[in-house]
C-alpha cells in the first residue's frame, strides 16, 4: 500500500518544491526592485559592475556580432536568391538582427560570461559567510550586491545589444557587398526603408528584459547557495541553464505580444 | 544581559536545537562548548537573527529581539558584533578597506577620522602595515585578527565569536584567546564564544555552557564544568583533553 | 590608478554603446530627435492600399517629407504628412500613392501644379490619386471595361 502512495506523494512533494522556489524567486525579485528605490545608491559598485558586465564583454559581443552578421549574409543571400530577391538582403539581415538575434545572442553570451561569474561570486560570498557579514553589520545584501548588478545590467544589456546590431549589420554588409557583389546603396537604403523605430525599440525592450532575467536568476542562485564548493558549482551551472532557457521562453512571449500589436 | 529562552530550531525536519536556555550577564565571557554538529554555530546565528528560531525567545537587556524588523532589527545588530568562523572578510577589498567599510557605510566620520581609527585598530590587533593586502594574501590567523578589528572598530556592546580558533595552530589559538581577553578589558564588551578548544577555553571564559543533544546540559564556571557530574560533560571534557594530550605526544 | 582606469573603461563603453544606439535609431530607425521641424499637410484618399506611417513623401523622386499619421474620416483615408521646412508645394498639387518596385513599399508622390499660391501648415491637398488596385484593374480588363 505504501509504495502505491509513494508515487503521488513524491509528485506532490516535487510540485510543492517547484511552487516554493518560484514564490521565493519572485519575492527575491520584488525585494531587489524595492531596494533599487531606497537611497543611497552604491554608484561605485554600479560603475564597477558595468565595467565587468558591459565593458569587458564588448570584445566578445563584437566578435559574435560580426560572425552572426556574416553568417546571415551568406544564409539569407542563398535563400533570397531563390526568389530573385537578393536586393532585400540588407533589410532581411537588419530586421532579424535588430528584432531577434541581437538581443537574444548578446544576452546568451553575457549570461555565459558574466552571469556564471556573478552567481559564483555571490555563491562564494554566501558560503564564506560574507553575505551574513553584511547582514551582521546591518547592511542589506540587496543594496550592496543585487541592486548594483541590476542597474549595471539595465545599462549594459541594451548598449551591448546595440553594439551587436551595428557590428552584425556591417558584418552582413561585408559579405553581401564586398563578397557577393551587392551594391552598397541597395544594402543600406533597403535597411532604411524597412527598419522602423518600432523595431529598434522592440529590440531594446527585449535586451532590458533579458538583463533583468540574467541578474534575477544568477543573483538568486548565488544568494541561495548551500553545501560548500560543490554548491557553488551547482549554483553556477543551474543559473546559466535557467537564465538561458528563461531568455528564450520570455523571448517567445515578447514576440507574440510585440508582433500582434 | 542576554537571555536565551527555550530556543527550538530544526532544518528540514531534523531538530538541531530542542529548547536551549541560558543567560549571559553583561560584561562576562560566556563560552558554548559541545561536539561538532550540536548546533553551536546555529545558536549564535539565531542570536544575531541571521537564522530565525522556530520557537522561543531571546532578550537583550530585557527586550525581545525575535520579531524585530527593518530598522529596529538593524539597530539591534548595530550593538552586536559577529566574528565569523572564517573571518568573512570581503575578498574584493583590502584588509584596510574591510575595516574601514562599516565606518564608511554606517558613520558620518570624515576620511581622516576613518583613517585614524582604522590604523589604530590595525595596530591594536598587530597588523600595522598589512592594510594594503587582500585577504587571500595573508594567513588564517591574520584573517581572524583583521576580522576582529572590523568588529571592534564599530565598538559593539556584545561580540559573538563563532569558533574563533578553528584551523589555527596551538600558538595562534593562544594569541587569539589573549586578543579576546585584551579586547574585553579594553572595550568592556560582553562576549559569547562558540568553541571546542578544551581545555584552553577554561582560561578565557567566565562561565561555560555545554550544548549536547539540542539542549544546554549544564552551565557553570570553568571549575564547575571541569568537575561536573553530568555524564555528557564529563565524557566531553575528559575525552577531548585526553585526545589533545595524545595528539601532543604523537 | 586602478579605480581611474575602470571608470575610463566604463565611460568609453557607455559612449560606444550610445553611439551604436544613436546610429540605429536615428540613421536606420528614422527617429527624429532633433530637427522635428517642418509643417503638416494632409490629403484624403479613397484607397491607400497599404501605405504605412513613416513612408516617404517625394517630389520628382526627392524625399521632401514623411507620412506621420493615417486615420479614417468619412470612409476616406486621411493621411497626414510632415513636410521638410523650405519645401514649397502649390495648392493645386496632386498627391498620389505609388509603389517602389513591384513588391516594394508604398510612398506618396506629389506632382506640383502651376498655381502661385502655396500650401500652409495644416492645409489639405485636394487632388489625390489613390493606390492602383491591381486586382480591380485586371478584373476590368477581363470583363472588357477598359
Amino acid at each position: 500500500m505504501d509504495y502505491i502512495l509513494a508515487v503521488p506523494g513524491s509528485i506532490g512533494a516535487a510540485v510543492i518544491g517547484v511552487l516554493r522556489e518560484m514564490g521565493d524567486m519572485f519575492l527575491f525579485l520584488g525585494r531587489t526592485l524595492y531596494w533599487t528605490f531606497i537611497p543611497p545608491l552604491k554608484v561605485n559598485r554600479v560603475i564597477r559592475q558595468i565595467g565587468f558586465m558591459g565593458a569587458r564583454s564588448t570584445a566578445l559581443i563584437v566578435l559574435t556580432g560580426a560572425f552572426t552578421g556574416m553568417i546571415l549574409g551568406l544564409q539569407i543571400y542563398y535563400t533570397l536568391q531563390k526568389f530573385g530577391a537578393e536586393a532585400y538582403l540588407g533589410p532581411a539581415i537588419a530586421l532579424s538582427v535588430i528584432r531577434e538575434l541581437g538581443p537574444v545572442l548578446s544576452a546568451l553570451m553575457i549570461i555565459g560570461r558574466a552571469g556564471s561569474a556573478l552567481s559564483a561570486e555571490i555563491g562564494i560570498m554566501r558560503i564564506s559567510e560574507q553575505v551574513d557579514a553584511l547582514e551582521s553589520m546591518s547592511l542589506s545584501p540587496y543594496r550592496y550586491l543585487m541592486v548594483p548588478n541590476m542597474l549595471a545590467a539595465l545599462v549594459s544589456f541594451p548598449l551591448l545589444g546595440a553594439i551587436f546590431n551595428v557590428v552584425a549589420i556591417y558584418g552582413g554588409y561585408l559579405i553581401g557587398v564586398k563578397l557577393l557583389g551587392l551594391s552598397a546603396g541597395t544594402y543600406f537604403s533597403g535597411i532604411k526603408d524597412f527598419v522602423g523605430f518600432r523595431d529598434i525599440r522592440d529590440g531594446m525592450i527585449k535586451s532590458l528584459c533579458f538583463g533583468v532575467i540574467m541578474i534575477w536568476v544568477s543573483c538568486y542562485k548565488g544568494y541561495n547557495t548551500e553545501h560548500g564548493a560543490e554548491g557553488v558549482s551547482r549554483a553556477t551551472t543551474t543559473s546559466v541553464v535557467m537564465a538561458s532557457t528563461l531568455v528564450l521562453v520570455w523571448d517567445y512571449f515578447l514576440n507574440s505580444v510585440m508582433l500582434n500589436f | 544581559m542576554i537571555e536565551v529562552k527555550n530556543i527550538h530550531k530544526s532544518f528540514g525536519g531534523q531538530a538541531v536545537l530542542k529548547g536551549v536556555s541560558f543567560t549571559v550577564e553583561t560584561g562576562e565571557i560566556f563560552a558554548v562548548i559541545g561536539g561538532s554538529g550540536q548546533g553551536k554555530s546555529v545558536l549564535l546565528k539565531v542570536i544575531m537573527r541571521l537564522l530565525e528560531a522556530d520557537s522561543g525567545d531571546i532578550l537583550i537587556d530585557g527586550k525581545s529581539i525575535c520579531g524585530l524588523k527593518g530598522q529596529a532589527l538593524y539597530k539591534m545588530r548595530d550593538r552586536v558584533g559577529y566574528l565569523f568562523q572564517g573571518g568573512a572578510l570581503f575578498d574584493s577589498m583590502t584588509i584596510y578597506e574591510n575595516i574601514a567599510f562599516p565606518l564608511r557605510e554606517k558613520t558620518k566620520l570624515t576620511k581622516k577620522e576613518i583613517n585614524a581609527r582604522v590604523e589604530e585598530e590595525l595596530e591594536k590587533v598587530g597588523l600595522s602595515g598589512m592594510g594594503h593586502k587582500y585577504p587571500e594574501e595573508v594567513s588564517g590567523g591574520m584573517k581572524k585578527r583583521a576580522a576582529f578589528a572590523r568588529v571592534l572598530v564599530m565598538r559593539p556592546e556584545v561580540v559573538l565569536f563563532d569558533e574563533p580558533t578553528t584551523g589555527l595552530d596551538p600558538i595562534l589559538v593562544d594569541s587569539v584567546h589573549r586578543l579576546i581577553l585584551w579586547g574585553k578589558k579594553t572595550y568592556g564588551f560582553t562576549a559569547v564564544i562558540v568553541s571546542h578548544e578544551i581545555p584552553e577555553i577554561f582560561g578565557v571564559a567566565d562561565r561555560i555552557g555545554m550544548l549536547s543533544g539540542g539542549v544546554m546540559v549544564e552551565t557553570g564556571t570553568p571549575d564547575e564544568i571541569r568537575n561536573s557530574r553530568v555524564p555528557e560533560v564529563k565524557r566531553f571534557v575528559r575525552g577531548l583533553s585526553e585526545e589533545v594530550s595524545v595528539g601532543g605526544i604523537a | 590608478m586602478r579605480k581611474d582606469s575602470i571608470e575610463i573603461l566604463v565611460g568609453v563603453f557607455v559612449l560606444v554603446g550610445l553611439a551604436a544606439l544613436a546610429f540605429l535609431s536615428i540613421k536606420l530607425g528614422k527617429l527624429e530627435v532633433i530637427g522635428n521641424t517642418g509643417y503638416d499637410v494632409q490629403a484624403e484618399f479613397s484607397n491607400i492600399g497599404g501605405l504605412k506611417t513613416g513612408a516617404e513623401v517625394e517630389i520628382a523622386g526627392v524625399e521632401v517629407g514623411r507620412v506621420t499619421d493615417i486615420s479614417l474620416k468619412d470612409y476616406q483615408a486621411l493621411v497626414r504628412m510632415r513636410m521638410k521646412p523650405g519645401v514649397k508645394i502649390s495648392d493645386d498639387s496632386v498627391a498620389s500613392i505609388k509603389t517602389k518596385g513591384l513588391i516594394g513599399e508604398k510612398y506618396v508622390s506629389i506632382s506640383p501644379g502651376g498655381s502661385s499660391r502655396m500650401l500652409v501648415a495644416g492645409s489639405t491637398i485636394r487632388d489625390t490619386e489613390s493606390a492602383i488596385d491591381f486586382e480591380s484593374l485586371i478584373a476590368n480588363y477581363i470583363f472588357g471595361k477598359v
